[in-house]
């Protein structure tokens, strides 16, 4: 352990007072062209929803690029329509999320390869210690999914089917992803 | 959809310490809310490629000063003891972690939250709804005005009580760097029945969590003054630095 750092401690019950944010859960505004809507449940390992829960994701860009100096690709070109990258969502009484957002690009790999569209979760509630952290994969991206490092990287088989966002066959541009916290369906968190 | 494989040749990027033992294990049974919550698998380890080593950075516009003066939100002052909360944002190698916003939220000086869920026997105050938020500056120096928040009972166990604590949220500036903690304040009695606060492995990491009165930022006539710094994971590269200055 490195010396020094501060240890994490749980949002408890009461988050909702100093978190929330009013266009938290739009990374791009609502009706931006070719927005689309990831959504789902929070739910415990008695498949309870959690209703006192946050969701926060980050991601690249359409282009797969990010507005941060450690990019080493440099800035993006200004992009004609607002992109934060950043989401965030307070869970509902029915444990549910909204994010509308873009879709990510695909993200070169240092060692050579590509990762699939993605982007990454932090899952924060009452309960959780320290925050959790998935990501979320489109099911409309066999072929990137299938050569993606991350998801070859997971050891159960079938479980990297728990990262995989599912296309709402009745409304396009809507993507469903449900966070298992435990239990048989439990989501793949991961050590970041 | 199209997925164009990007065609840029093998770089290198930066990558975050990962500290061991630092946070709680998810799965600490005395806080039971632990119990359906907490993930039973193993975590798989995530390298850090290019989502990992960026993280938002958002702009000053998001936040005006008076965010950060909680006890100037309501048309009357808020009840309890006025204090100043301050302190530096910083990694693990010691460096400043400027331009970041850290966000608060807390109970009253009665223990109670303004918050529906809340249901403690104790008095709402009408000048005090408990949250704020500020940008950490050119130095990762951040400053807060509020009231001293008062414990409160739960029911996590018999006569179970939170020690007095602040909730601090920091995006630092990649992902990483996200935190959300809690900041107690020096020589309350509730520590040592505080499954939450001791659900830190290590003693010493538990007392990090805790602020130090300093009569230097205590304004006379006005406010106690507390300091606190927070420390969020640097680049991996410092924690090897450091051990070869120890040598």
């Amino acid at each position: 352990m490195t010396a020094g750092l501060t240890p994490s401690q749980t949002v408890g019950p009461f988050l909702a007072i100093g978190l929330p944010w009013l266009d938290g859960p739009f990374v791009v505004p609502e009706g931006t062209p070719g927005a689309v809507e990831i959504t789902g449940r929070l739910v415990d390992g008695a498949g309870v929803p959690v209703p006192d829960g946050m969701i926060e994701t980050w991601q690249a860009d359409p282009d797969g690029r990010f507005t941060h100096p450690d990019d080493p690709r440099g800035a993006p070109e200004p992009a004609g329509t607002p992109f934060r990258g950043f989401g965030r969502c307070m869970t509902g009484p029915d444990g549910g999320y909204r994010i509308v957002t873009l879709r990510p690009g695909p993200l070169p790999s240092p060692d050579g390869g590509t990762e699939a569209p993605h982007l990454d979760v932090s899952v924060f509630a009452r309960g959780l210690l320290a925050r959790v952290v998935t990501r979320i994969y489109f099911s409309d991206e066999p072929e990137a999914n299938e050569s993606d490092p991350v998801l070859a990287s997971i050891p159960e088989a079938g479980r990297s089917a728990t990262l995989i966002a599912q296309a709402d066959p009745e409304r396009a541009g809507v993507f469903r992803f449900d966070i298992h916290l435990q239990g048989e369906r439990e989501t793949v968190f991961f050590d970041v | 959809m199209t997925t164009q494989t990007p065609s840029v040749p093998g770089f290198a990027l930066p990558s975050y310490e990962r500290p061991r033992g630092l946070h709680p294990p998810l799965d600490s049974p005395g806080y039971r809310s632990t119990e359906l919550r907490a993930p039973r698998r193993p975590l798989v380890a995530l390298p850090h490629r290019l989502t990992e080593i960026t993280g938002p950075l958002l702009g000053e516009e998001r936040v005006t000063p008076a965010d950060a003066d909680l006890t100037t939100q309501h048309a009357g002052e808020p009840l309890g003891e006025r204090i100043i909360v301050t302190g530096r944002l910083l990694d693990g190698g010691g460096r400043p972690v400027p331009g970041t916003l850290i966000e608060v939220w807390q109970a009253n000086a009665a223990g109670r939250y303004a918050h529906p869920v809340d249901n403690h026997p104790a008095p709402l105050d009408p000048n005090f709804s408990g949250a704020g938020r500020c940008m950490t500056d050119s130095e990762g120096r951040y400053r807060f005005v509020t009231i001293k928040p008062g414990a409160y009972p739960w029911r996590n166990h018999p006569n179970a009580w939170r020690p007095a604590h602040i909730h601090f949220s920091m995006l630092g500036r990649a992902f990483p760097q996200r935190l959300v903690t809690q900041m107690y304040f020096p020589g309350d009695p509730l520590f040592s029945q505080d499954p939450i606060f001791n659900s830190i492995p290590d003693p010493k990491a538990r007392e990090r969590l805790i602020a130090r009165f300093d009569l230097g930022l205590t304004q006379p006539d006005w406010a106690l003054g507390f300091e606190w710094d927070i420390v969020l994971r640097g680049p991996a590269a410092t924690a090897i630095e450091r051990a070869e200055d120890h040598r």
